[in-house]
This record gives structure tokens, C-alpha cells and sequence, in this order.
């Protein structure tokens, strides 16, 4: 076991599958000789040189769109979007292409394709360098969302992506690639896609979060503990495939369910579990299905007094619980 | 630098094709399959007339530089990224006509897509020709990812893909014949203009006559060269395919074709189109002209075409006929490959 901050788990993590699969590359903007402009990246460019760690042109489209290609022609590229609100110009390349390759030729060509890709605010990062992506994404068919919130989940998330046999979008909170650490063990393993994780056992209210938003969920059940309100916190991990079973039977147990997004409300990827919850525990449930989510504005604001009114924090989420267990 | 190409200046059809290496099987083979692409394109537009398939898109006019280019691959080693107007290209790259009246008729066994896609959205992962999409241009993307596995894994393997000039506005095309040109892939990407995006003419989608000048701007050769002519397009084609492959990189090429066609069944071109330019336009059909230019080097004869004719028609009967009778795609099977662990 070693300690190890997020983003050092992520990039150990690429080391490693490098390593083991030399049809491994890895494409972006920055990722070569920089080593990203969060340094996910450092030390690849040394290790594998320049024709497996290839600095692209800045051309959002390009790298998808090229990654598709090669992996049709047994690659297995691993591109990194530089911060994921720039993912939109290959929009076009992850929904119509990526997604849809394998469905559209009847499993003729399969597309195994990993896009990483830093999001989320608290940085003061403002409108552009702040966005939570995921709902885009998770709406698609054919895509696979990936959001880890340990060093251990990320590293083993990350090699089941590059693994997967289908695109997978990886985003990663840039708030916590160096606040956040935790133990990895030294060996190889996996964590697989698919599955969420009960972070904190508890009976009366379920919170449902990914994240940045598992590490603040964690810190309001500490909160609420203190009034004698038992929670349970899911990291859900994997937002699509999602794990509804985990969730289903946590719902059904304590009656409550509170879903955590960082995203404005409105039609964020919280909005689909609550739906879920609703329609298939609805006979256990013992008050509304709620959501503790960011506010419906084009972005997070960059001054600081705007940014801290956007993002979530335990005490608001801690509020939302108390308002829950009381109904 | 843009150049202009015809095989004129070589002089009769038979003397030239001998100077490029070319035989006279190679030439007839050529022949073979322009006239059986095109057949196989009217019977498509008979059944959508005769109510007996939704949709047709098809490639009449645009054959002869798709049949000259891609003559220079090597079926199953090198990859074809075509676009919707390939019905030749796919021919020529190893698809049947079965293969390809199953898409039209979207039958369970197409290859293409199992009849999950329209018509003309050719794909074979045998043939190594890219499943096709709608949205333009995307597919340049694709090639270029190709081709740089292709010199990642030292396969020696070429790329050829295509588009119309009006998809070549797209920021995926100049995305990619950026990338191609900066890293000396082996890609060709050939712009079949046939002077109209749908309705909308070049002169209003671009404020150049020449796309292959664009070329310029990515470092690799731009070349333009007549569609109608069939070997100019097999010596550009030989060009572009035989550098790519010696590694000194991509080139454009820009076919000036014509579209012989409405752009799809659902377009109705006599709005936009006068009748005196279809009729001109006709002049430029790449068939008669290739056929022409072969009975007067005597490379073909008159009998020579007509059993040629004469087999395709055979060939093109028994398509249809048996596509028409494969079973429709099964209900349950519309989930299935949604993921790789989407298995019947
Ligand atoms: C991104 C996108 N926009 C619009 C369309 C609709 N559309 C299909 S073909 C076409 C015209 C294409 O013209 P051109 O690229 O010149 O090729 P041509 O059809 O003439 O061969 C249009 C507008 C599309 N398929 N994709």
C-alpha cells in the first residue's frame, strides 16, 4: 500500500497500461513533453517517446475523431480533453461516431476509445474551466461515464476503461487531483465498470452522490450524525452503466433518497437516478425524492462571493438531509 | 502547389494505360466495374420507384474517378472510409453486388449494418471499408486515425477516404488534412465535386473553383483531375496511393464529377436544376466516355460490351432477387451490440 494523491493514481495508472499494452497511446493537447496541463500525463513522453504520446494540434475534433480510427485499427488510444468544457467541439465525433460504431455496423467494428477529461468548479476556474459534462454524455447509448473520486477508484477505473472494448468518457474532478489522497495497493488490479460503492453505511437517508460531491456527501452524513440522522452515502462510480440494484436496495432500506450533482439541476444526470428511484421504489419510499444540485445559471461565476453561491458544500448538503429525515 | 491532370496528352486509351503499367485485363476489369456499379445504382432507383425500398442514394456519375482511384489499393490489406455516393469505391474494394443490394433492401445479413442504417451507408469489417455515418465529413477523421495506426504498427497499409466539396466546408475535414499533412500520413482523400450540395451550388459554398487548393494550406499536394476520364483518375490515384505508401505523405485530390442524379429519392432537382444543364451534363457521364475511349483503342469491342452487359445484368437480377428474399432483422436483435457485451 502507498498513499497516493489523485491525480498520481491516474497517471500511475496510464504508466502502467502502457506498459502492459503496447497498443496503448495516449493523444491531447499539452500531454507530451509538458505532461498536461495537470501533469496527468508527466513522464510518458520520456517513457514511450513521441509516437505513443503525441501532442495534437488544437483540434478537439481531430483527437476523438482520430482516436475512433485508430482504435477501428487496433489501437487503443487513450485521449485527453484538456479541460472538459472544451469537449463540444468533438461532440459530434463521441455521440454520432463513437458511441453509435458498434450499433450502426451490427458489431462489425467496436470502438475502444478512452477520453479523459478534467471538470468541475471550486477552482476559480469560472464559466469555461468549471463545467460539469457527464448529463451530455450519459444520455448516450453506446458511451460508457466514468467519475471516480479516489486515488484507489480512479486507477482501477481507469485501467477497466482503457481495457473496455466501447468508448468510455473518464472525467475527473480537477478540485481533488491534489486534495484528495488515498491508499493504492502496489499490485495490479481493477475496479470494474459498472458497479457503485457504499461509502458510509447508515439507515435513515440515502445520498446518492459522484465526485467531488462523494467526498462533501461524506462530510454532511458526519454533520447530520451529530443530530442523530443516520445516512448512507453511494459513490455511484460508473454513471452509465449504472448500478441501479446498489442503489434500489440502500432506497429500500431507508425510505429516503437524496441525489447529490455538482451540474445545474435542471436535467442533470441526478434528475435520471431520482426518476429511477421514483418509479421502481416508490412503495418504500417514506418522502419525495430530492436533490441538492447547483443552480440554473450558463456557469460558475468567477468572483469568489458568485463562485461560492454556485458550488454545493456539506453544510447545504447537510441542510438538504436535515430537511429530508424531518418530512 | 494544385495541379491539373488528364490523360489526354498521353494519347489513345490503350498506348497510355500500357505506359502506366496498366494491361488491357486491368483496363476490361475497370470497365466491369463502373458498368456494374452503375447498374446495380438503377436498379436501386427502379425498386424505390416501384415502392420496394424506402430511400436510395446513390453515386451515378461519380463512378469513374471512385473506380480509377481505388483500383490502386489492395483489397483487404489497405482500408476504404467512403462516404454515401461510394457504391463504386465499395465495388471496387471487394463488396459484392449481393453485399449491396442487402443494404438497400436492409436484410438481416447486410454487412454493412444488418438494415440498422439507411441505404448507402456502406461498411465491411472483411473488406476493411469503415461503417459510414451521416453527418459529412466525419469520416476524414476517421481516416486519419487509420492511417496513424497504420504507421504506429508499421503495417504499410494505405488509407483512401472521400466527400463531396460541400462536406469539405466542415472543420472535420480541415482538422484532419491538418493532422495528415503535419505527420506525413498515409492517407488520400479525394473530393468528388459534382458542383452541388443538395441545392445549394459551389459557387455559393466556397469562394474557390479548385477545392484541391485547400491542399495547400496542409502541406501535401492538391491535384484536380476530370472525373469522366477514367485512367487520369487511375494515374492520380497511383500517384497519391503509391507516396502515401512510400511514407512521403497524404494528398488531395479533387475529382470534378457530375451528379446524374437527383442528390437522393427524396429530392426533387428540376427546382434548381434546368433542364439544359442535365442535358449537358450527360456529355460528362464517365461510362459512355470510358467505354468510348476503350473500343477506339480496340481494348474492347462492341460484342465484348455487350456481354459484358449481358453478365452484369445477370449478376444484377440475382442481387436483387436474393436480397429481397433474406429475412428482415429480428425484434429481439434491436438491442443487441449496443456494448460490446450485448451478445445475442
Ligand atoms: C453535418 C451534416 N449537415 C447536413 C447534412 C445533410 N446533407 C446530406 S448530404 C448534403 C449535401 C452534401 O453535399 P456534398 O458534400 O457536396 O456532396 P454530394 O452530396 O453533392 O455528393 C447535406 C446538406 C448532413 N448529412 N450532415
Amino acid at each position: 500500500m502507498a498513499t497516493r494523491t489523485f491525480i498520481e493514481a491516474i497517471r500511475e495508472g496510464l504508466r502502467e497500461e502502457m506498459r502492459r499494452d503496447a497498443s496503448t497511446i495516449v493523444l491531447g493537447e499539452d500531454v507530451g513533453v509538458k505532461g498536461g496541463v495537470f501533469l496527468a500525463t508527466d513522464g510518458l513522453f520520456a517513457e514511450f517517446g513521441e509516437e505513443r504520446v503525441i501532442d495534437t494540434p488544437l483540434t478537439e475534433s481531430l483527437i476523438v475523431g482520430a482516436s475512433i480510427g485508430a482504435a477501428v485499427n487496433g489501437l487503443r488510444p487513450i485521449a485527453e480533453i484538456q479541460f472538459a468544457d472544451f469537449i463540444l467541439p468533438a461532440f459530434n465525433q463521441i455521440v454520432s461516431e463513437a458511441a453509435r460504431m458498434r450499433y450502426r455496423s451490427n458489431n462489425a467494428f467496436g470502438c475502444p476509445i478512452t477520453i479523459r477529461a478534467p471538470f468541475g468548479g471550486g477552482v476559480h476556474g469560472a464559466l469555461y474551466h468549471s463545467q460539469s459534462m457527464e448529463a451530455f454524455f450519459t444520455h448516450v447509448p453506446g458511451l460508457k461515464v466514468v467519475v471516480p473520486s479516489t486515488p484507489y477508484d480512479a486507477k482501477g477505473l481507469l485501467r477497466s476503461a482503457i481495457r473496455d472494448e466501447d468508448p468510455v468518457l473518464f472525467f475527473e474532478h480537477k478540485k481533488m487531483y491534489r486534495s484528495v489522497r488515498g491508499d493504492v495497493p502496489d499490485g495490479e488490479y481493477t475496479v470494474p465498470l459498472g458497479q457503485a460503492a457504499v461509502t458510509r453505511a447508515g439507515s435513515q437517508v440515502t445520498v446518492i452522490a459522484y465526485g467531488l460531491m462523494a467526498h462533501y456527501a461524506l462530510a454532511a452524513a458526519d454533520r447530520v450524525d451529530e443530530d442523530g440522522i443516520s445516512v448512507e452515502v453511494i459513490d455511484i462510480r460508473t454513471l452509465r452503466p449504472l448500478d441501479r440494484r446498489t442503489i434500489l436496495d440502500s432506497v429500500r432500506k431507508t425510505g429516503k433518497c437524496l441525489v447529490v450533482y455538482e451540474d445545474n439541476k435542471f436535467g442533470g444526470y441526478g434528475a435520471e437516478i431520482a426518476a429511477i428511484v421514483a418509479e421502481e421504489a416508490f412503495d418504500y419510499l417514506d418522502g419525495p425524492v430530492m436533490r441538492a444540485a447547483g443552480p440554473d445559471v450558463p456557469g460558475v461565476p468567477y468572483n469568489h462571493v458568485l463562485e461560492d453561491w454556485f458550488m454545493l458544500d456539506p453544510e447545504r448538503i447537510a441542510e438538504a438531509i436535515r430537511t429530508l429525515a424531518a418530512y | 502547389m494544385t495541379t491539373t491532370t488528364t490523360s489526354e496528352t498521353g494519347g489513345p486509351a490503350g498506348s497510355l494505360a500500357r505506359s502506366l503499367g496498366l494491361t488491357d485485363e486491368d483496363l476490361v476489369a475497370m470497365y466491369r466495374r463502373l458498368a456494374l456499379a452503375r447498374a446495380i445504382d438503377e436498379r436501386m432507383w427502379v425498386l424505390n420507384r416501384a415502392g420496394r425500398v424506402p430511400f436510395v442514394i446513390s453515386g451515378q456519375g461519380h463512378e469513374g474517378a471512385q473506380v480509377g482511384i481505388v483500383s490502386n489499393l489492395r483489397p483487404g490489406f489497405d482500408w476504404l472510409v467512403p462516404f454515401y455516393r461510394s457504391v463504386a469505391g465499395v465495388l471496387t474494394f471487394g463488396m459484392s453486388a449481393r453485399e449491396i443490394m442487402l443494404a438497400q433492401y436492409a436484410k438481416a445479413p447486410d454487412p454493412s449494418s444488418g438494415g440498422r442504417q439507411m441505404p448507402g451507408h456502406y461498411g465491411s469489417a472483411a473488406h476493411n471499408i469503415l461503417s459510414t455515418s451521416s453527418p459529412v465529413a466525419t469520416q476524414l477523421l476517421h481516416a486519419v486515425g487509420i492511417g496513424l495506426a497504420a504507421r504506429i504498427r508499421r503495417t504499410g497499409q494505405v488509407v483512401v477516404t472521400a466527400l463531396g466539396e460541400g462536406a469539405s466546408n466542415q472543420g472535420d475535414f480541415h482538422e484532419g488534412l491538418n493532422f495528415a499533412g503535419l505527420h506525413h500520413l498515409p492517407v488520400v482523400t479525394v473530393i468528388e465535386n459534382n458542383g452541388w450540395a443538395i441545392s445549394v451550388p459551389a459557387a455559393k459554398q466556397a469562394p474557390i473553383v479548385d477545392f484541391a487548393e485547400r491542399a495547400a494550406g496542409y502541406g501535401m499536394p492538391g491535384v484536380v483531375v476530370d472525373g469522366a476520364d477514367v485512367i487520369g483518375c487511375w494515374r492520380v490515384g497511383h500517384e497519391a496511393v503509391e507516396r502515401a505508401r512510400r511514407g512521403e505523405g497524404p494528398t488531395l485530390i479533387e475529382a470534378k464529377v457530375t451528379r446524374l442524379t437527383a442528390h437522393s429519392s427524396d429530392d426533387q432537382q428540376t427546382k434548381y436544376r434546368t433542364a439544359e444543364e442535365l442535358e449537358r451534363e450527360r456529355l460528362r457521364d464517365p461510362l459512355p466516355c470510358f467505354r468510348e475511349q476503350l473500343l477506339e483503342a480496340s481494348v474492347l469491342t462492341p460484342e465484348g460490351v455487350a456481354a459484358i452487359a449481358t453478365e452484369i445484368a445477370a449478376e444484377v437480377n440475382d442481387a436483387t432477387e436474393w436480397a429481397e428474399q433474406q429475412p428482415d432483422p429480428t425484434v429481439a436483435s434491436a438491442t443487441w451490440y449496443v456494448y460490446a457485451e450485448d451478445r445475442p
